[in-house]
């Protein structure tokens, strides 16, 4: 086990989202009893400087010529790079470049400036990130766990899912039953209403957001912040091409895949046809 | 041995319901054809009804499997769509029943299908390989991203409707010398 290991927190171009997204966490001060956060953007710590660290957390994006602490923001993120045994880049910014600019070892389509050592960096994205997510990776290394990481150095444990599995509408998706409008409590929001929960890595709907909800249980839908390319454009859209969806579940083929589509929608659930609170069981 | 004699059962049967239609067609008429004997007919096919459904996989299954060959040739849509269109016009001349079927038995009668062949269950094999060769399409930049259904009831009700005025007689030049202007129109109306 690592005692308490220093973590610097350094902010790059970005919103603070994930730091305010990390304060909800319900049992955060005890989480801080087992860190030494040296320097966080926000929280309360000592006045920055470039100095070794345990652990290096990046939030926001990558920018040139960015001006940092009378320098440039890349200088002194590269400083600390070096300096730190391991490195999280925290959020979709940090991770992929999301909304902001580059990533520290991938872009949307290229790799990043940090890419060759990526074996130092592992990626939480995420628009904000879930604070349990942070949480559950600083125990891991302070407990010094083995981390499993797919091909984009996520953490298997929480990205090996999909945002879809879980989601409370999942019967809906099964019998292609669509939420024609937004805002409805029923129906899936995958044909019509832009959700990309069935090809995004996330456990959105398995550990639920302030431990009640997620976006499609809300009503809105995944948004893929989770994954390289986002933001994609017109979030609350869905890309078809001739009235299919442009991108499928993962781990299907096409033709598997819309042929089982095709024979749910022909078989056609009633109950899931109409509202739920008009149905009667004609049994 | 079973399987085979089924198969047989089932090409008589097509012959016989493409040419006389469904409801004139008896199970009699397929086992005086097969030269067996009613009972046995029953021990293949639960009913009239339960061979038409399996008819119709099995024509949905074949134009299916022949369009998935096209999909996967590394070639434009335009191409695509003569070859299925060729594909189409040449199974019309030489296996007639096989359309016949589609256009006699399963288009004009849907009341046998409605229980176990609702919606497009029994034609999804053939249905499928169109919305991947239409995606497709749309993906490279062929074709006009537009609404599935409107895409395919032009391509599929103008190929259906000239094998019908040719069945009729009423074209005067062989089928197969339509499959380029039809084509042509077809790519015209879905061309990017």
């Amino acid at each position: 086990m690592l005692l308490k290991p220093k973590i610097i927190w350094i902010d790059g171009v970005g919103c603070n989202g994930c730091s305010h997204s990390f304060l909800n966490l319900p049992y955060i001060e005890r989480l801080l009893n087992k860190i030494d956060l040296v320097y966080h953007p926000i929280l309360d710590s000592l006045e920055f400087k470039i100095e070794k660290s345990d652990i290096l957390i990046v939030e926001g994006a990558l920018r040139e010529n960015f001006p940092k602490f009378e320098t440039n923001l890349i200088k002194i993120i590269e400083e600390l790079f070096i300096l730190a045994d391991k490195v999280i880049a925290v959020g979709s910014c940090a991770s992929f470049g999301g909304m902001f600019g580059e990533g520290l070892i991938f872009n949307k389509e290229k790799i990043g400036r940090f890419y060759a050592c990526k074996s130092k960096v592992i990626n939480l994205p995420g628009c904000p990130i879930h604070p349990e997510w942070l949480a559950y990776l600083l125990e891991m290394i302070i407990h010094n766990r083995e981390i499993l990481l797919d091909e984009e150095n996520r953490p298997k444990e929480i990205y090996s899912f999909t945002s879809h599995s879980g989601c409370v509408r999942n019967e809906y998706f099964d019998w292609k039953v669509d939420a024609e409008t937004f805002g409805t409590k029923e129906g899936c929001l995958f044909y019509n209403q832009g959700c990309q929960a069935p090809f995004t890595h996330s456990s959105c709907n398995r550990i639920l957001w302030n431990e009640v909800n997620s976006k499609p249980r809300a009503g809105i839908p995944c948004f893929g912040c989770t994954e390289r390319n986002f933001p994609k454009e017109n979030l609350f859209q869905t890309d078809t091409m001739m009235g299919i969806p442009t991108k499928i579940p993962l781990g299907v083929s096409k033709r598997a895949y819309l042929t089982l589509a095709g024979i749910a929608k022909s078989l056609k659930n009633e109950r899931l046809e109409e509202k739920l609170f008009s149905y009667k069981n004609k049994k | 041995m079973k399987e085979t004699k089924k198969e047989l059962i089932m090409k008589t049967a097509l012959i016989l319901f493409a040419k006389k239609g469904f409801y004139v067609t008896t199970i009699a008429d397929i086992a005086k054809e097969m030269g067996m004997s009613v009972g046995n007919m029953y021990n293949y096919f639960a009913s009239k009804e339960a061979l038409a459904k399996e008819l119709l996989l099995y024509t949905s299954k074949k134009f299916g499997d022949e369009i998935r060959k096209i999909n996967e040739l590394n070639i434009t849509s335009k191409e695509k769509i003569e070859k299925i269109i060729d594909l189409y016009f040449s199974m019309a001349v030489n296996e007639p029943e096989l359309v016949d079927y589609f256009m006699r038995v399963y288009l004009s009668n849907k009341e046998i299908f409605k229980n176990g062949c609702e919606g497009m269950l029994c034609v999804s094999a053939f249905v499928t390989e169109i919305m991947i060769f239409f995606e497709d399409g749309v993906r490279k930049k062929e074709l006009k991203n537009q609404d599935f259904f409107v895409a395919f009831g032009l391509f599929m009700g103008y190929i259906g409707g000239i094998v019908f005025l040719n069945n009729d007689g009423v074209l005067p030049k062989p089928l197969s010398e339509y499959v380029k202007d039809v084509s042509e129109n077809i790519y015209n109306a879905l061309k990017a």
